[in-house]
């Protein structure tokens, strides 16, 4: 079978850039997820210890300001711009390794499991955190195995807090007892619901609750995640028909927990489906989940078996495409198909972050890192094309044409950019247009640079 | 090359220079409108606390469920009920008799309670014989559109950037988002029109943008978070004493798991801010107008352990506008005993939240009930008509 020599760059990456190799062997592209990436040492990302240091500055000069201490005010300022700056250095650097990575299968799916475990950058302290639970609990385990991601998210403070778990206290417990509170279960059921099961998952009430009383000891303090037993509800658990539970307080049985969860047979299913849905685009067929379920199982959770499954069916290698890029797909892939070199961004200012990157974003309906809720971005085409995004993409792409693309061939550009996946009819549109840019306009707006 | 010598996102798409004419620049008219009745779908997401919003302070049981969010300030409406105190602005239309609620009301969804699935659920309306989707996956609303006499492109607007599956369907709608205004050559509108001949979707999508562009031209209005809901309200308002009859949009904020006293009032603003601006840019349309405030479920009877609540069952649903019959709050009460409740957790709903968007629907534009039994909400049983409008 003979794959669309651009189809693979499209579907699995930010699509091609000119003078780039172009890779039609799915093998090579699961070669290169286990190979390091220059990309990543680049552009890095900060730590964890340095953004909770900026966090407890700000913390403090709040806390100094409500005292009535000289100079705490510009303190204040000062820390909450610190803030800003490394939000948009984060934005920055997501950009210019998606832009540049020489694996972009890898970025994608750094991209997908990071909306799998949707943690919405709402306010400050998620701001700051967000980036760090994709850098170390996602891109670090995206060749391994999905247990150990599912544990690194789960126990990372940006999830903590964001699902409230930091706000869950074993009614029985210690402190539960003194102060008066009691569990939280929004962690507990979206773990079930997005993370593991799915909602179709065979799962109830009951195992959401004690499921929820079972998490509870999982916190995060100022430096990061912290386990605290005196909040931990005492008294073994019955999740999903098994029991857990230890003598005294310990992380022990949430490991047991989340390990089994995560190999459920449901799990597994519900982790293939949704790759179908967000890579291919059609509805899963029952055969193609089973095979991908069973690969997973039997490696014991090994990502790399199940990305394998994926890609061992004819249909993620076929036209036609099914999807819509996302917002951020589609600027990535203008930004590589236009040539931009990623360092082009390194020097551009703060203002131009905002200008050209993160409210075109918002206006295509995509504020990077903050999804509506947990469930993440849409998945559905329809959701991404509608007449207000539609023409955010069609303003984009004329400043963009007017900036980089005025002296470009158009006809060599959609070669460049789509190869044999442009239909006739737009290498007849765009060779027949009556202007360069007009020409590469409208290879950028069409149904084909937007689907993938 | 550059990118920062010019801001490029700035520009608009001026392709060719041909002043030929264009056919989406032609004035539309219409034959026929289809009355004066106006109703506006709000969708708030992320499931409403009705038991906060319109606080059954009159049943003894609330307060030891509620320790603290019980003994938050609130307007009394009727000895019984009272009004959360972020909706105070509201008083003057509860007095006018222009705004209602129903209480312990909910759609057949149960036991999940996720979002995502009770939203869907919400604005499908569901079928008749799986208590699933119906098989289209469309919406109640558009599917009613598709019973009301001289309903046209132009007669329903879901307003704001996301798609509604309530307005989504068989029936032609336009969708718009109120910061999206394109500013296109004819020759340019001509060329991608082209482009986008053989895929509906962005067909669809352009053509719609490039004629809604000019309705908000010019008119500065911006969708930042502070206005969102005055511009979605505003947009939705100014299309309404016009010529569309229906409009849908979504207002989220309402999933208060921590910290409720400090995170509902700011969604209950928003939904202030939204009702304000479209009674003000209605004008005397307001007579005619039912505004529908809809959220997929209700939140537990008990605070949780972070003074916030946690997802449930039976909820409220709120109805304002000229063509309410107002001053009052609808629906049979459960009570809050320990007996009372649904799983010994949520509000027992005591009517399906359907049943009156079913007889809204049916006093406004006619539709009968045998009609929207059939097929806006199949399988639903009206009931009595519980008088909901004027």
């Amino acid at each position: 079978m003979s794959v669309p020599e651009t189809l693979l760059a499209i579907r699995y990456g930010f699509g091609t850039r000119p003078n780039e190799a172009r890779i039609t062997d799915p093998n090579v592209m699961l070669r290169q997820l286990r190979q390091t990436d220059p990309a990543e040492r680049r552009f890095p990302i900060a730590s964890l210890k340095s953004r909770a240091a900026l966090l407890e500055t700000r913390r403090k000069a709040r806390s100094d300001k409500k005292d009535g201490k000289s100079g705490a005010e510009t303190a204040e300022k000062r820390a909450a711009a610190r803030l800003r700056q490394q939000g948009l250095a984060d934005i920055r650097a997501t950009f210019q390794r998606a832009m540049t990575s020489k694996s972009g299968f890898r970025e994608r799916l750094v991209a997908f499991w990071a909306d799998h475990f949707s943690v919405a950058a709402n306010g400050p302290v998620l701001s700051a955190l967000v980036p760090d639970a994709i850098e170390r609990a996602v891109r670090g385990n995206i060749a391994g195995r999905f247990p150990d991601m599912l544990q690194a998210v789960t126990f990372h403070p940006a999830m903590l807090i964001y699902l409230n778990q930091v706000q869950s206290v074993g009614p029985n417990s210690r402190a539960g007892k003194r102060r008066d509170r009691g569990l939280n279960e929004n962690l507990a059921r979206e773990i079930f619901e997005l993370h593991t099961l799915g909602v179709g998952g065979g799962y109830t009430q009951t195992d959401v609750r004690q499921f929820a009383e079972l998490l509870t000891g999982l916190s995060a303090d100022k430096s990061g995640f912290k386990f605290r037993p005196g909040i931990v509800e005492p008294g073994t658990k019955t999740v999903l028909g098994k029991s857990y539970g230890a003598k005294s307080p310990s992380l022990d049985p949430i490991r047991a927990a989340l390990g089994d969860i995560a190999l459920h047979p449901d799990t597994a299913r519900h982790l293939s489906r949704k790759l179908i849905t967000h890579f291919v685009g059609i509805a899963p067929p029952d055969d193609w989940v089973e095979t991908m379920a069973r690969a997973y199982l039997q490696s014991g959770g090994d990502l790399m078996a199940l990305y394998g499954a994926l890609l061992g069916d004819k249909k993620a290698l076929s036209l036609p495409l099914n999807k819509v890029k996302l917002p951020f797909e589609f600027m990535v892939s203008a930004l590589r198909a236009a040539d931009i070199p990623a360092t082009a961004l390194d020097d551009i200012s703060v203002r131009d972050v905002r200008s050209k990157l993160l409210e075109p974003l918002t206006a295509m309906g995509q504020p990077l890192f903050r999804p509506n809720g947990p469930d993440g971005w849409a998945e559905a085409p329809e959701a991404w094309i509608t007449p207000a995004t539609l023409a955010a993409r069609l303003r984009w792409v004329g400043g963009l044409v007017d900036e980089v693309l005025q002296d470009t061939d158009p006809r060599k550009f959609l070669d460049a950019t789509l190869g044999d996946v442009a239909s006739e009819f737009l290498t007849f549109a765009v060779a027949g247009s009556e202007s360069r840019p007009e020409g590469a306009a409208l290879v950028l707006v069409s149904p084909e640079f937007n689907r993938r | 090359m550059t990118l920062s010598r010019r801001a490029f996102v700035s520009r608009s798409l001026a392709l060719g220079c041909s002043a030929a004419a264009s056919p989406f620049l032609t004035p539309v008219t219409f034959a026929s409108a289809p009355g004066d009745a106006r109703l506006v779908v709000i969708v708030l997401r992320g499931a409403m606390d009705g038991l906060d919003v319109v606080r059954p302070y009159g049943d003894v049981a609330l307060k030891a469920h509620r320790p603290t969010l019980a003994t938050q300030p609130f307007e009394d409406l009727d000895g019984f009920f009272g009004l959360h105190e972020a909706l105070s602005p509201l008083m003057p239309l509860w007095k006018s008799g222009d705004l209602a609620f129903a209480h312990a009301v909910s759609t057949p969804y149960r036991n999940k309670r996720s979002h995502f699935d009770g939203q869907d659920f919400l604005e499908n309306g569901g079928s008749a014989s799986s208590g699933d989707l119906t098989a289209g996956r469309d919406g109640w609303l558009n599917r009613a559109l598709q019973s009301v006499p001289g309903a046209h492109a132009k007669t329903a607007f879901a307003v704001g950037r996301e798609k509604l599956m309530l307005l989504s369907g068989e029936a032609e709608i336009s969708s718009w988002s109120p910061d999206g205004a394109l500013d296109l050559s004819p020759q340019a509108e001509l060329l991608l029109s082209k482009v986008y001949e053989r895929d509906p979707l962005f067909h669809k999508a352009a053509m719609q943008a490039m004629e809604l562009s000019d309705l908000t031209e010019g008119s500065g209005m911006s969708a930042r978070r502070a206005g969102r809901a005055e511009a979605l309200a505003g947009f939705a308002g100014d299309r309404l004493s016009e010529d569309a009859r229906i409009a849908a949009f979504s207002l989220t904020g309402w999933d208060t798991h921590a910290n409720q006293a400090g995170s509902l009032p700011r969604a209950l603003g928003e939904l202030n801010v939204a009702i304000e601006t479209l009674k003000a840019r209605l004008g005397n349309a307001w007579e005619n107008t039912l505004i529908m405030g809809v959220t997929e479920f209700g939140r537990t009877v008990r605070e949780n352990g972070s003074r916030g609540t946690d997802h449930g069952t039976g909820g409220a649903a709120l109805f304002a506008g000229g063509a309410v019959n107002g001053g009052r709050v609808f629906g049979e009460w459960p009570g809050l005993g320990a007996s009372d409740l649904y799983q010994d957790r949520d509000l027992m709903p005591t009517r399906d939240v359907r049943a009156y968007a079913a007889w809204a629907m049916a006093g406004m534009f006619g539709l009968s009930p045998s009609e929207i039994e059939a097929r806006v909400f199949p399988g639903l049983d009206m009931g009595k008509d519980p008088g909901l409008l004027a």
